[in-house]
């Protein structure tokens, strides 16, 4: 498989290399992330989009081996984290944190929010005492919280101030890439506004680097610097989101961004609207995965996994037909 | 029956022609004990014939009750306790939904007026074909045969565009995606042929290129059998690919109601404005150099529907807020061509 550009230019903190995942089922295996590589600049923000069964969670998981990859490599700061066994890979675990998509199920409803912080402190042996009270009064107020919260129960709280407890317990520990999964799927329009800007602010003061995981194009275009669009478990495009949203060259990534619902009804685009449903990973077709949802689709699709072509400066795309599919960027046009 | 509806209504007066669904000042409280919470308190909009009315709103909202309160599907501690639900029949007659006996409620519902759902399997039962299911709707309120019955469900999975019809009318839902139980639901939902649609965030569960398939698919039903669509979402962009007009709610009332243009264009109330700017915009927010902007969320939480401020509801979050909007609840007021706002200071807008 080719080599994926590297979108960040020199400063890699996160290298995943040919990363692929399979799940054995009772009906067989499943091969929920398949030859994936990318790379995550330091202090860059990560979009990773897709549609259920692409395996961006599962991705997202593998990477902090919170589920064991099946093969490849992700050399996170020069070392390969699929290789050190587990007591090595403790170290790690402090400069890598996950926030979760459910704000109401990822935090223990028995502990109070103090406690919930202090643990992630604890089991780093990062502060004690009164250090560390100051330091969980201090984590609070950084996500817009109180230090008074900290003797408070999660289900005191609201959706959004769930998920600042989330964002505050992954901070405890001062690490330097967060993978974000779907943080502000479940939030209501205004929250996910507030929760947005303190991701932001967060990413800025810390100078954080983030894989963020999500289906949402709308915030995946504003708030990541790089894409990854995966379909069944596979990449199908990558680049600067800019470039990919101002450009896309993948038969999906153009319906995906076509179909995605802009708030304006003044903007009429050509919508690609996809037939048929997303095949089940347990049987995905042979070949480019997405033929056979695919509007251009011939026969050659079918022989050969596509291998990645690059068109522009970190900007590659996995179809055989991309170059002869090459017309202006679907234009929005006002009508 | 037939001698109840043959009377001249008193309604029928009071609704133009065009409408077909009013909903008048209605309040529906969940009241337990000495609380009440006021889901909906005080929903006014309008369903013009043929047409769609997007409600949009937040969580706790009142969208989902209101459309219940339609359908009068309350469970129970809810209830209406005022405000009219006026509703054109296909014979003209205007009945009041919110007093109509139950009785009549159930000639109503699926023949006048049907309902689909975010999850396809909270109306699809697990232990019957799809078939069966059809055609049990259909044959509940038409006198046909099974096999005339089965036909006509043929003809609905074929109209909501089912591949292989025949066949799938013998399967179970489960043995289907997410995407295909949901045209089910809207078979089902269209198989007596109503007048009304209330469909409830039917696209939020799906996937994006699956979603697209399903609001194509209800334009093209709209267009081609003329009903009218009440759709219930949270979600701005579908809003804006599907409406005609737009109620927003907040706290349980309509706040702003407007043409689909005419409410992104210029929005009249300071929380429907507020809500567009929480949304991602690549062209607002990028500075010249292509830096990230913030967005303007706003501020704090929407209050508890068992303890709301008086006054307008929006008050404490508004940034337009005067003193006298704390004591008096503002009045849905003309503020535009087919524009309403519950704002005083919607001028200002």
């Amino acid at each position: 498989m080719s080599q994926s550009p590297s979108p960040a230019g020199g400063d890699v903190l996160l290298s995943v290399r040919n990363l692929s995942k399979r799940f054995h089922t009772a009906s067989g295996p499943v091969k929920a992330v398949e030859d994936v590589s990318f790379d995550v600049g330091r202090g860059r923000i990560v979009g990773i989009v897709g549609e259920s069964g692409s395996g961006k969670t599962t991705a997202g998981r593998c990477i902090l081996r919170l589920v064991e990859p099946s093969e490849g490599e992700a050399v996170f700061d020069g070392v390969d984290l699929f290789k050190l066994p587990e007591r090595a890979l403790r170290a790690y675990r402090r400069r890598m944190q996950i926030i979760f998509q459910d704000p109401y199920s990822s935090l223990n409803p028995r502990m109070r929010v103090g406690d919930i912080i202090g643990e992630a402190i604890d089991t780093h042996g990062l502060a004690k005492g009164a250090a560390r009270q100051a330091r969980i009064a201090d984590l609070l107020t950084r996500v817009g919280l109180s230090p008074e919260h900290a003797r408070r129960y999660p289900h005191e709280f609201s959706g959004g101030q769930r998920q600042r407890i989330g964002i505050a317990r992954a901070l405890a520990v001062e690490p330097e890439l967060i993978v974000a999964d779907e943080p502000v799927s479940a939030l209501d329009v205004s929250v996910q506004a507030q929760v947005l800007n303190l991701i932001q602010e967060l990413q800025k003061e810390l100078g954080l680097t983030m894989l963020f995981i999500s289906h949402d194009l709308t915030v995946v275009e504003y708030l990541c610097d790089d894409i990854v669009v995966l379909y069944l478990g596979r990449i199908l495009e990558q680049g600067p989101s800019r470039e990919v949203y101002a450009n896309p060259r993948h038969p999906y990534t153009k319906a995906l961004l076509s179909t995605a619902p802009i708030p304006d009804p003044t903007v009429r685009r050509e919508r690609v609207i996809l037939q048929g449903d997303i095949p089940s990973p347990l049987d995905p077709p042979s070949g480019c995965v997405f033929r056979t949802r695919c509007p251009f689709a011939i026969e050659a699709c079918a022989r050969a996994v596509p291998p990645h072509e690059s068109v522009s400066p970190g900007h590659s795309v996995a179809c055989i037909r991309q170059a002869e599919l090459a017309t202006p960027a679907t234009q929005k046009v006002t009508a | 029956m037939a001698a109840v509806l043959s009377a001249p209504s008193p309604l029928t007066a009071t609704l133009p022609e065009d409408v077909v669904l009013r909903a008048e000042d209605l309040h529906t409280h969940f009241i337990v004990g000495e609380r009440a919470a006021k889901s909906v308190d005080g929903v006014t909009l309008t369903v013009r014939r043929g047409e769609t009315l997007a409600v949009v709103g937040e969580s706790g909202s009142g969208k989902s009750v209101t459309s219940l309160s339609i359908m009068r599907l309350l469970a129970h501690p809810g209830r209406i306790v005022a405000g009219k639900i006026l509703y054109r029949m296909r014979d003209g007659t205007v009945v009041d939904l919110a007093t109509l006996p139950e009785k009549r409620m159930r000639a109503i519902r699926g023949k006048e007026i049907a309902m689909i759902f975010q999850e396809p399997m909270t109306s699809l039962n697990p232990l019957y074909t799809v078939g069966d299911q059809i055609m049990e709707m259909i044959r509940l309120h038409e006198p046909l045969s099974r096999h005339e019955a089965r036909r006509r469900a043929r003809q609905m999975l074929e109209l909501v565009e089912i591949p292989a019809a025949e066949k799938r009318l013998d399967q179970y839902p489960h043995e289907m995606s997410g995407g295909m139980r949901q045209r089910v639901m809207i078979a089902l939902a269209l198989s007596c042929n109503p007048a009304l649609l209330i469909a409830d965030e039917p696209t939020t569960a799906l996937d994006v290129t699956i979603q697209a398939q399903i609001l194509d698919l209800m334009r093209r039903l709209q267009r081609d059998i003329g009903m009218s669509i009440l759709f219930i979402t949270h979600n701005l962009g579908v809003v804006a690919e599907i409406a005609h007009e737009v109620a927003v709610m907040y706290a349980g009332r309509v706040v702003e109601q407007a043409p689909v243009e005419a409410l992104f264009a210029r929005p009249r109330h300071p929380y429907t404005k507020g809500l567009l700017a929480c949304i991602p915009n690549p062209e607002r927010d990028r500075a010249a150099d292509g830096a990230r902007l913030m967005l303007n969320p706003i501020p704090g939480n929407v209050p508890s529907v068992l303890n709301l401020p008086p006054g307008c509801t929006y008050a404490p979050r508004c940034p337009l807020v005067e003193p006298h909007c704390e004591g008096e609840a503002p009045g849905l007021v003309p503020a535009g061509p087919g524009h309403l706002s519950r704002c005083f200071r919607h001028e200002l807008l």
